[in-house]
Order: C-alpha cells, then sequence, then structure tokens
C-alpha cells in the first residue's frame, strides 16, 4: 500500500521533530551508559511505529516501505539504536503477515501494534551467521509438541521480547521457524539468558546469546502450520530481503548525522586563519561524503519504491544495503577524521556513529554475502543464452 | 465539558521571516504551522476534557488563504473539529479586529472554557485573549500556569514575578496560558491520518456577521508608520584572564546591579 505524500510527510516530519529535541540531545548519555531508554521507548509506541507496518485490519496502520525507510532514516539520524528496538520486531510482524496461519495472525499482530509485545529474530548460531543453513538448534516432536534444545547468538531485544521467531532444525533435518512465547526477563521455562554481548556500539539495546534446555513449545507454533514445516529458512531470507531496505535505510540515518556534524564542525573550527572548510582537502572531503549519503539515500528509496509497487525489489534492495553500509562507515570516518582530536573524544557524536556504522556492514548479510546475493540475482537476470 | 482553543497559524519560525515593506506586516504566504505558543492550550484543552470524561475540543483559528496546516496538527494531536475564518476582507486586521472574528466564531458555539496562548510567537502582543473575552462578555484569567476544574469554575494558577496567584473563576469563561502549562504531546500517526478526515468549518466574515469594514486595512484602528530591519547585536566585551578577570567579571555585574 502506498500511503499519500502529504501523510506521510507529516508523519516523517512529526518524528524528526522529536528526534530532534527529545532523542539527540539525550542519545549520546544513554549509549554511553548502556542504559534502555525507556522513555523514548514510550515515545515509540505513542507514535504507532510498531504497528506502522502492520495491516490495518489487524489495528496497525499500514503504512508503506518507502514511508518505513524514511522514518528509520529519522531514528538512526539521532540513534541507531532506536532502530534496532524496532527491527526485530518488524520482521517478526511481517514474518507473520506473510507466512503465520490465519490463526496465528489474529492471535499475534493485533497484540504486536501497540508495542507492548514485541518479537526477537533469531537465526544467528555460534556456528552460523552468514551460512544459515548450518545452524544445529533442534526441535523435536512430541505428542502435540516440540522439545527445543541448541544455543543462539546475537538475540537482538531478547530479553524484553515476548515473542522469539526461532528457527530450529527438526529431525527430518529441515529448517522450520517457531513462534516461541515467553515472558521478559533472563529465563523463562527451559530457555535462559546465558551472556549479553558486550559491543562496540548498538548499546542500550541487548544483544544477548540464548539457551534453549527442553524447552517445549505446542506444535502450534509452527510458524505457517503444518505447510510451514520445513519452510523456516526461506522464510526467514525472505523477510530478510526487506530487512535490507531497513538496514540500508539506517546506514542513510547515521550517515546523514556524521555529515551534518563534519559540516557544522568545518564551518567552526579555524586553522591557519581560516575554518578548516576553506582548505579544499577537507572541502574536498565533505563533496565526497554529500555524494555517497545522496547516492545511498536514492538507492534507498528506489529499492523501497520497486517493493511498495510490487516489483521486484530483491537485488535493489541488496545492493542499497552493500552500498548505504559501506558508505556510512566512510562517512562517520571522514567525519571523525573532519574533528580532528575531538572526533576521537566523547564530548562529540561522531565517535558514536564511527563504532555505530559498522554493524550496518554486519548484521543483516554481510557485504561479502549481499555480493553474493546480487550475483546470484544477476545470473538469474541476465541469463547465458 | 466543551472547550474551544484560539489556534494561531504562523508563518515557520525556522524560516527566517519577512516583511512585506508594501504593507509593512509579516508575508503570510509561504505555508503556515501551528504556533507552539498555541500547543500548550491545545494539549491542556485535551487533558480537562478527558478528566471530565465527556466533551470535545474545538480549534477556532484566522488565517490567510484557507490555511489548515497548523490546525491539522492540532487536530491530530486529539482536538474534534476546527472553526477556521479566513476571508480577504481580513487582511491587514489588527488584534482587536482579530478578537472581533474570534470572538464571532467563538459565540457561534457555546463552550464552558476558552484556552488561548499568553502571546503569540509572531505577532506577541498579548493583547487578543482579553480582548475576546470582553467581547464575549466573559470573565479571564491570564497567565495561567496550572488549570483545574472542578463544579461550575476553574482553579488556576496564575504565573507572577515572584511566584503564583491561586485564582477561582466560574465557568464559563477565557483562560490565557503559559508555556509549560502542560508538555504537548506529539500527534500519533494514527492522530494524523484521523486528523485528514476531521471536520474544519471554514467561514467568512459575512458568515460571522461582521461588517467587512470593521476590519482588514479598513477597519485597523492602528497605523504601522515604518519599519526597520532589528540593529545586529553588538559584540560583548570579551575579557582575557590576566589574572584579574574574576575581579573585572564582578565589577560588570555589579555595573549591572544584577548583584
Ligand atoms: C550487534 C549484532 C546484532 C545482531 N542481531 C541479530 C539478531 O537479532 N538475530 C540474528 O539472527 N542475528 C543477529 N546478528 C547476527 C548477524 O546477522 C551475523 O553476525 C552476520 O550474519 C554475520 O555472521 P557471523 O557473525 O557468523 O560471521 P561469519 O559468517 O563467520 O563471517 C565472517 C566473515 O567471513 C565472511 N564470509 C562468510 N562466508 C563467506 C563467503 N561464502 N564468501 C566470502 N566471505 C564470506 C563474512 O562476510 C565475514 O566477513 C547480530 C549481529 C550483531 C553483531
Ligand atoms: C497591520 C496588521 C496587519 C495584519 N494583517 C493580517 C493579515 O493579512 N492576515 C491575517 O490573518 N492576520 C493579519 N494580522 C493579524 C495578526 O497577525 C494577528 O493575528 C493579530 O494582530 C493578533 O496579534 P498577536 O499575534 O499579537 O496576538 P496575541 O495577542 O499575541 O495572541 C495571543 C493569543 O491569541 C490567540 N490568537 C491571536 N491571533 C489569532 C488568530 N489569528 N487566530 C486564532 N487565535 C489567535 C492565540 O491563542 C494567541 O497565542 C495583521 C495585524 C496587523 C497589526
Amino acid at each position: 500500500m502506498t500511503a499519500d505524500q502529504d501523510l506521510s510527510d507529516e508523519i516523517v516530519a512529526t518524528v524528526r521533530q522529536w528526534v530532534e529535541r527529545d532523542v539527540i540531545p539525550n542519545a549520546s548519555e544513554f549509549e554511553h551508559a548502556d542504559e534502555f531508554p525507556e522513555a523514548m521507548f514510550e515515545q515509540m509506541c505513542e507514535f504507532g511505529l510498531f504497528g506502522a507496518t502492520i495491516g490495518i485490519e489487524y489495528g496497525g496502520l499500514g503504512l508503506d516501505i518507502t514511508t518505513y525507510a524514511r522514518l528509520i532514516e529519522e531514528l538512526a539520524r539521532g540513534w541507531m539504536s532506536l532502530a534496532g528496538i524496532l527491527n526485530t520486531h518488524k520482521i517478526g510482524a511481517t514474518m507473520i503477515e506473510r507466512y503465520g496461519t490465519d490463526e496465528q495472525r489474529q492471535r499475534y499482530l493485533p497484540q504486536m501494534v501497540d508495542g507492548s509485545f514485541r518479537a526477537a529474530f533469531s537465526l544467528s548460531e555460534p556456528d552460523a551467521g552468514s551460512d544459515t543453513r548450518a545452524l544445529r538448534c533442534k526441535a523435536v516432536p512430541d505428542g502435540d509438541e516440540y522439545i527445543i534444545n541448541g544455543t543462539k547468538m546475537w538475540v537482538t531485544n531478547g530479553v524484553r521480547a515476548k515473542l522469539v521467531m526461532l528457527l530450529a532444525r527438526t529431525p527430518d533435518d529441515r529448517i522450520t521457524c517457531f513462534l516461541v512465547e515467553k515472558e521478559p526477563g533472563p529465563s523463562h521455562g527451559g530457555i535462559s539468558v546465558s551472556r549479553t554481548i558486550p559491543k562496540l556500539g548498538y548499546k542500550g539495546v541487548e544483544t544477548v546469546e540464548m539457551s534453549y534446555v527442553d524447552h517445549r513449545v505446542p506444535a502450534a507454533a509452527v510458524l505457517g502450520g503444518d505447510e510451514g514445516l520445513g519452510q523456516g529458512l526461506g522464510y526467514a531470507l525472505s523477510a530478510l530481503e526487506l530487512g535490507r531496505i531497513n538496514i540500508a535505510a539506517r546506514a542513510v540515518g547515521v550517515g546523514q548525522a556524521a555529515f551534518e556534524a563534519a559540516m557544522r564542525y568545518a564551518q567552526e573550527r579555524e586553522t591557519f586563519g581560516q575554518p578548516i572548510i576553506g582548505h579544499q582537502a577537507i572541502a574536498f572531503k565533505l563533496s565526497e561524503m554529500a555524494t555517497k549519503l545522496q547516492a545511498a539515500r536514492l538507492m534507498t528509496y528506489d529499492a523501497a519504491r520497486r517493493y511498495d509497487s510490487g516489483e521486484r525489489a530483491d537485488m535493489e534492495a541488496g545492493m542499497a544495503k552493500l552500498f548505504a553500509s559501506e558508505a556510512a562507515f566512510e562517512i562517520a570516518t571522514d567525519a571523525m577524521r573532519i574533528h580532528g582530536g575531538n572526533g576521537y573524544t566523547q564530548e562529540y557524536p561522531v565517535e558514536r556513529y564511527f563504532r555505530d556504522t559498522p554493524l550496518m556492514i554486519i548484521g543483516e548479510g554481510t557485504s561479502e554475502i549481499q555480493k553474493m546475493v546480487i550475483a546470484r540475482k544477476l545470473l538469474e537476470r541476465y541469463p547465458a543464452t | 465539558m466543551n472547550v474551544v482553543v484560539c489556534v494561531k497559524q504562523i508563518p515557520d519560525p525556522a524560516d527566517p521571516g519577512e516583511l512585506d515593506p508594501e504593507t509593512k506586516t509579516l508575508k503570510r504566504d509561504s505555508k503556515l504551522i501551528l504556533d507552539e505558543s498555541d500547543s500548550y492550550g491545545v494539549e491542556m484543552a485535551l487533558q480537562l476534557v478527558d478528566a471530565a470524561g465527556e466533551g470535545e475540543v474545538t480549534l477556532v483559528s484566522m488565517a490567510p488563504n484557507n490555511e489548515v496546516g497548523g490546525l491539522r496538527t492540532a487536530l491530530a494531536m486529539g482536538a474534534a473539529s476546527a472553526v477556521l475564518v479566513s476571508d480577504e476582507a481580513l487582511a491587514g486586521t489588527d488584534a482587536l479586529g482579530t478578537a472581533k472574528v474570534l470572538a464571532a466564531a467563538i459565540g457561534r458555539t457555546s463552550p464552558d472554557l476558552v484556552l488561548a496562548a499568553t502571546e503569540s510567537s509572531d505577532g506577541y502582543t498579548g493583547t487578543v485573549p482579553a480582548q475576546v473575552a470582553e467581547l464575549l462578555g466573559l470573565p479571564s484569567v491570564t497567565f495561567a500556569k496550572e488549570i483545574a476544574v472542578d463544579g461550575g469554575g476553574v482553579h488556576v494558577k496564575r504565573q507572577t514575578e515572584d511566584g503564583y496567584d491561586s485564582v477561582e473563576c466560574p465557568m464559563p469563561c477565557l483562560v490565557s496560558v503559559t508555556a509549560g502549562v502542560v508538555e504537548p504531546r506529539y500527534p500519533s500517526f494514527k492522530g494524523i491520518m484521523a486528523a485528514k478526515s476531521k471536520p474544519v468549518d471554514e467561514v467568512t466574515v459575512a458568515d460571522l456577521g461582521i461588517d467587512a469594514g470593521s476590519v482588514g486595512w479598513a477597519g485597523g484602528g492602528q497605523e504601522i508608520v515604518g519599519i526597520e530591519p532589528a540593529p545586529a547585536r553588538e559584540s560583548g566585551e570579551v575579557i582575557e584572564d590576566e589574572g584579574d578577570a574574576h575581579e573585572r567579571i564582578v565589577a560588570f555585574l555589579d555595573e549591572l546591579k544584577v548583584l
């Protein structure tokens, strides 16, 4: 669905205003303390961000992906972690809306619109990241239940989530997605948070290791019901395709913040009798940063627009993710260099951008994996004759 | 309880405003937005109606070119409907003329309470609310920093230079609020969507039964004889510390009689 432009602009402008007033002045403090931003989270719930793309029939807003990407960009311009609080939830909701049974959609989606019932997405394991097919977490049927055993890595929002989209292997050696309900907190039934992973950036939102020991879920927890058996990886990878537009938008947001900081600083800081932007080496750096940012933004919007209009966007989403994440990292690095010694301190926000941007290169498929995806799509689109 | 909030739609203060040398007034041909000063009145009204458990918030605005941008923001916050007075005959209307128009528009409903801001962000004469109250024959309380309603009246904490006055006033009445009376909410996405279909009653001077000659340039009781750009601020004195900086700062503050 495509919302009308005015409405989309107004929604984005409202979030932007909030980010400028309430997020930007406070983000670094929460980030340095690695503290969950409770008040910011509540405002995100009040806006309706958690149900932004969920269908109207489930009480969501049914917003289009282009608007969603612009919202992610605004959030990330303030603080990337806010986009992270939202992201796994959005992946979960998309998977349920697309692949869930009627009953699963009716059960979960209406609860998921207001942010009180949030989802985590749990595919990665200690020995299965890029190589998703290597995952080992086991789900063994037992009567009308499944018994789950295994260790999952990198579960963002794992503690606070009430629903985990869990990818596990059944005895027939196929991968299935389970809707695992839990209470927020360090443990629930056979599930326990074995470790909170200390990170370079992306702080304030938890990323954890979760262990499952003989944890039982009902057979009805299989996403998509009987038809969903063995389809888990396909479901997850297809939701991640949308996730790539989202990561690209995040990169554009952090890139924008870093560029703006550099632009400001270059006009304030004087050396050799003039603002440093007067030195061509600095001015050219800024020109390149702005150009990369513009390209990243246009690629992201283009992928989103294609997705919204029902065109194929798989390759374009991968390209946008690849380009925007690498661009954001370069822009953040240059912004830090333009800040000189100040860029290396916690007194300016560029150190945060510098620590946050590498995640976009790694998460939801590294740059190398994006290139593999793009190459595969290229072969599909340009078959040898 | 029904509350009317006067909301002024103004040029975006983020874009540098421009004065029209012909009319000697602010150019208002760009898109107008909700005056932030009025977002406090809107929030206060929403909270009072919510506490009362019944009633609605209605907005009243006078603005050129059928502008609804600022009204939509206030509707998105939760107001139920709006009355917009827009008419070419209003070009050049001064504060008293504005008050006549607002009073006539408010008079068509019979609210229990009328809220306005203490002063607008662009014109800031701070005279419109009291004039509206006078024209409607309502008591008015100014500078409210807190408002509570019980029985048939309002209890207002009225900001003063060295504290506040507690004032009680029977309803219906008009109260003008200060920034900080409440923290205005951000509109939710649902609110923004719903605002698109909330009613905005667009009326003209004639609809209000106002004689066009009593408003606009014709009705102006004041004339702007000249406009000048504000003088650039002079740079302050920079005190370089040569061991006596503290003494010189103390002497400076002493001179200002702030110590
Ligand atoms: C902060 C954070 C949060 C995360 N949150 C989540 C989450 O919520 N849910 C979730 O499921 N996962 C999450 N992840 C996991 C993330 O998706 C993986 O880390 C990522 O996919 C990379 O996998 P890996 O770490 O195992 O790296 P590896 O797969 O071990 O890759 C190591 C390096 O080898 C390269 N490489 C691998 N295979 C190839 C190949 N075939 N050809 C060329 N190069 C190759 C990679 O590009 C990379 O440079 C998160 C990760 C981080 C850091
Ligand atoms: C010479 C001159 C020419 C003008 N030309 C025009 C014109 O062409 N078009 C035009 O629309 N206006 C015009 N105005 C009106 C002007 O912009 C103000 O609306 C009016 O003078 C009120 O003054 P203020 O902003 O100082 O109000 P204040 O007394 O400072 O306002 C206090 C509060 O009263 C309420 N209020 C004030 N004005 C309005 C309003 N318009 N609608 C709703 N609530 C309001 C708000 O709550 C506001 O915060 C003109 C004014 C002058 C003096």
